[in-house]
């Protein structure tokens, strides 16, 4: 599986910007504040069209997807999701079967599965205004794994959670890169907008880092953030310490 | 969402009998015959019971779909300027003397709710755009407002302005099967053009960009709000006048016994307007009131504003 962006162009925002995203596998965005990292989210989500360049899902143009089929195969987590109504978890999380037309009983099946996936069993009928901020940062993401999609694409996914929080909410992103929830598929793509370094450098398997809309770094999370990278883009002289899966900033 | 539905279905099964007893005659089966009883009940107050019911369940889901829309809950049908554009049109025809204006009337203000209809599409429909859409709705209510205001003004003699201004506040007194005829098919094509932008409306609780990435087309979205509650609310004024406050009272009503989902306030929201029209129209016929009948549209703001205060002042609550 392979989403890939090639070319991208969007007015003043994204220049020329290439991005190769593997399914299977954890896939950071990086960057400073208006580097581009939600535009081009957005491109890959099939959300934004670019003014020249084009977006391929395994082969496939993604323009010409039909809209269902694309939601069915891209799931997108806004930043900083704000729900309009005081709805259940479980009505919430029941939004993510929207794309679909499987019928009641594949949806609750589903539905269970997304919120079994990530422990939300307890707090199904709970209403969200009841929900502490990482309760709902959970139920916000079932509600993608709910449409059981290939890929998952969320801007800033850990921006609003403590630091407890973050990690739980990338151990269970990583569950689902590493092995299949209910009935979807294996191995799915996770596509993440981050800003904190140390959480790309560890939790990453491939980091792309953009500056001013155009693609500076890509692949492995040590190349890709390397000291030289980080002095250029965010011009703080820096380095690793400490083991892989563990490794720490000291500017 | 079923039990609020057959509860709603049973109360107006109860209702609706009931409110063709109640009147300026009482009609009861177990008192002396009135005389012309099956006219009374046949011609005058079945026709204005089903138009109530008719009109009420247009407004009802009109501002369920329009709070959906808008995911906010304190949007109304009247936030298009559909309503006040169909008004400016029914008021123009009075301008066409007396013996047209019953033919005039209802022509004009559904060809003043498509001219709001066609504008809106016209400003807003190619981009899909929400808050454009509001302010475009928003400046041609200001605008049809206006353009009353100058035909009022300019009323060609006191007893048209009377007419006018009476008119405008919105009646189901005097209405029957013709107003039906006419009324009850645009509504019902436009209940059926808002249940199919249900879908979409839940999918935009999660925020433009997320209902996007499950599907939605916006731009589609756009038109069926456009025709659904244009329909609806165009064929409203055209038979009864201004008629406020009932898109945005019900859905609030019902909501709570829903699952929140602008999908399940849809149905309930209709059967509710439907009641509250009915009922509404019912008190405003026996209220005892010197110079006629108490009408709809003022007895209707009488009672939403204070709900309306009532809901501003919990929604403050919450948000302090």
């Amino acid at each position: 599986m392979m989403l890939e962006a090639a070319g991208i162009c969007i007015g003043g925002r994204l220049h020329d910007a290439a991005v190769q995203v593997r399914g299977g596998a954890v896939t950071a965005i990086c960057g400073p504040n208006g580097a581009g990292k939600s535009t081009l989210l957005g491109v890959l989500a099939g959300l934004i069209a670019p003014d020249a360049g084009s977006v391929t899902l395994d082969g496939a143009p993604l323009a010409t997807l039909d809209a269902a089929e694309r939601a069915r195969r891209i799931g997108y987590l806004p930043q900083a999701a704000e729900v309009a109504w005081n709805l259940s978890v479980r009505t919430l999380v029941g939004l993510g079967r929207l794309p679909h037309r499987t019928g009641a009983a594949a949806d609750a099946r589903a539905v269970g599965a997304a919120l079994s996936a990530l422990g939300l069993e307890e707090l199904a009928q709970r209403p969200l205004s009841t929900l502490s901020g990482g309760e709902r940062a959970r139920a916000l993401l079932a509600r993608v794994l709910a449409t059981q999609p290939q890929w998952i694409l969320a801007d800033e996914p850990l921006a609003a959670l403590d630091l407890a929080q973050q990690r739980a909410q990338l151990q269970h992103l990583r569950a689902l890169v590493a092995s299949d929830h209910g009935d979807a598929v294996a191995g799915v793509g996770v596509v993440l907008v981050v800003h904190d370094l140390a959480l790309a450098m560890n939790h990453a398997d491939h980091v792309v880092v953009l500056d001013k809309g155009r693609v500076v770094a890509s692949g492995a999370p040590l190349q890709a953030l390397s000291p030289e990278v980080i002095a250029t883009v965010w011009g703080i002289e820096a380095e690793w310490l400490g083991d892989k899966g563990h490794r720490a900033l000291r500017m | 969402m079923t039990r609020p539905v057959f509860l709603l279905l049973g109360v107006l099964a109860l209702a609706l009998p009931l409110s063709l007893l109640a009147g300026q005659v009482w009609i009861s089966p177990f008192s002396p015959p009135v005389p012309n009883a099956t006219a009374i009940l046949m011609e005058l107050r079945l026709p204005r019971a089903v138009l109530a019911l008719v009109l009420g369940a247009g407004l009802g889901a009109a501002g369920a779909a329009m709070q959906g829309y808008l995911r906010n809950p304190l949007a109304d049908p009247g936030l298009f300027g559909i309503a006040p554009a169909a008004g400016l049109g029914a008021v123009l025809s009075f301008y066409g003397g007396f013996q047209a204006q019953g033919v005039l009337l209802p022509l004009l203000a559904l060809g003043g709710a498509g001219g709001a209809m066609g504008l809106l599409a016209l400003i807003a429909g190619r981009s899909g755009g929400i808050a454009l859409f509001t302010l475009a709705g928003m400046m041609i209510a200001s605008l049809a407002g206006a353009l009353t205001s100058l035909a009022i003004s300019l009323s060609p003699n006191p007893f048209a302005l009377s007419e006018i201004v009476t008119w405008l506040m919105g009646a189901l007194a005097d209405r029957g099967w013709p107003e039906v005829r006419l009324a009850a098919p645009l509504t019902l094509l436009g209940l059926g053009v808002l249940w199919r932008a249900a879908p979409a409306l839940d999918a935009l609780a999660l925020g433009e960009a997320a209902a996007r990435s499950l599907g939605v087309n916006p731009v589609r979205l756009l038109w069926l709000m456009i025709v659904g509650v244009g329909l609806v609310v165009g064929a409203g004024v055209a038979v009864a006048g201004m008629i406020g406050f009932v898109g945005l009272m019900v859905p609030h009503m019902v909501r709570p016994f829903t699952d929140q989902r602008p999908s399940s306030t849809l149905l309930p929201s209709a059967l509710g307007g439907a009641l509250l029209l009915l009922v509404a129209d019912c008190l405003c016929r026996i209220l005892p009131l010197a110079g006629g009948e108490l009408r709809l549209g003022i007895a209707l703001s009488l009672a939403g504003a204070p709900f309306f205060l009532r809901l501003l002042l919990r929604m403050r609550r919450e948000i302090a």
